[in-house]
């Protein structure tokens, strides 16, 4: 397994102060960047340098399906595990799919389903059910936990 | 550090055209730029002003979680996920929920329903780690932190991920730059 990307204090500051948020202002890294004892340009170059190593996704805001108009749903099947490549290959033909992983466990198989309107929540889970003849187990959001603080690197 | 994550009271009005080009412009991160407003406002066709304006309140209204950072875990060396799941008093699951999701090292905290008799658990939480012995450390002090709450839990590691392209609005008709 390769070893954790080096990483200097400044990138590691970075990277924890902003999972916390970035405030929404025309200039959000001078602040920023006033905030960590950089200067902006510095900051902007670090942040990019992160993502071209891919070690940050990117920067922005994060939206919520659900509160779009949208919805989302968390999924699970139990698949056998001699259909498990051909299961997760028909789950991942839906566009709706957003992530898809294996689990270590008897249900594992577990998807999110992010759709523009509500009733194609229920659509595709059972189009899903119907391909494959078996159960879709729903686990929608019945509540959100907000988060404290970030993985620290 | 902590901050908070509005929540949608009930389910929102859907966005508008503006609002949507906007989703379109910034869903795959903002440009790494000293006015990074300013280009998806010229991507909209709104002055930056407005631009603004509408992500503070699409935040107020929920339909942001937040602007900030995303990490990928994995490559900076966080490889093993682990979904741990806990059957907990559905009468105490409020209050349980928020004490876990303050934990440093839990990345997402839901109460999802059970699907009884194969499914008890009520409580996800998302715990990730350098190693599977450090992810059981954290599973660990959850357990202790629930107490006699905890009747029963599984944590569910990841073997493989198998798709990972996110939420995408599509572009709507006619919209500028698409």
């Amino acid at each position: 397994m390769p070893a954790a990307p080096e990483l200097d204090a400044l990138d590691r500051a970075i990277v924890n102060r902003l999972q916390a948020g970035v405030p929404v202002v025309e200039r959000p890294f001078a602040a920023l960047a006033a905030e960590l004892g950089t200067d902006e340009e510095t900051l902007i170059a670090r942040l990019r340098a992160l993502a071209e190593r891919g070690l940050v996704d990117r920067v922005g805001p994060m939206y919520r399906a659900e509160a779009m108009g949208g919805d989302v749903t968390l999924a699970a099947m139990r698949v056998p595990p001699e259909r498990l490549e051909e299961v997760a290959a028909r789950v991942n033909a839906y566009a709706e799919v957003a992530h898809n992983y294996e689990r270590d466990d008897e249900f594992n198989l577990w998807f999110v389903v992010a759709v523009e309107r509500p009733e194609d929540v229920g659509r595709v889970l059972a189009a899903i059910e119907r391909e494959t003849g078996l159960r879709v187990y729903d686990f929608p959001k019945l509540r959100e936990f907000c988060l404290g603080l970030r993985l620290e690197v | 550090m902590s901050r908070p994550c509005p929540l949608p009271a009930q389910r929102p009005q859907t966005l508008d055209e503006i609002d949507r080009r906007i989703v379109v412009a910034t869903q795959a991160g903002l440009p790494l730029v000293p006015e990074p407003w300013a280009e998806v406002a010229a991507r909209v066709g709104v002055p930056v002003a407005e631009v603004l304006r509408r992500v503070r309140r699409m935040q107020r209204r929920g339909a942001i979680r937040r602007v900030a950072l995303v990490p990928n875990h994995y490559a900076l060396g966080f490889r093993a996920n682990g979904m741990s799941v806990w059957d907990v008093p559905d009468e105490r699951v409020g209050e349980l929920g928020r004490r876990v999701a303050a934990l440093p090292f839990v990345s997402h905290c839901y109460q999802r329903p059970r699907h009884l008799p194969e499914w008890p658990y009520n409580l996800f939480a998302m715990v990730h780690g350098r190693t599977r012995e450090e992810v059981e450390a954290k599973v660990a002090e959850i357990a202790a932190l629930l107490g006699e709450a905890d009747r029963g839990h599984r944590v569910l590691y990841s073997r493989r991920l198998l798709k990972k392209t996110g939420l995408r609005l599509r572009p709507a008709r006619g919209a500028p730059g698409t």
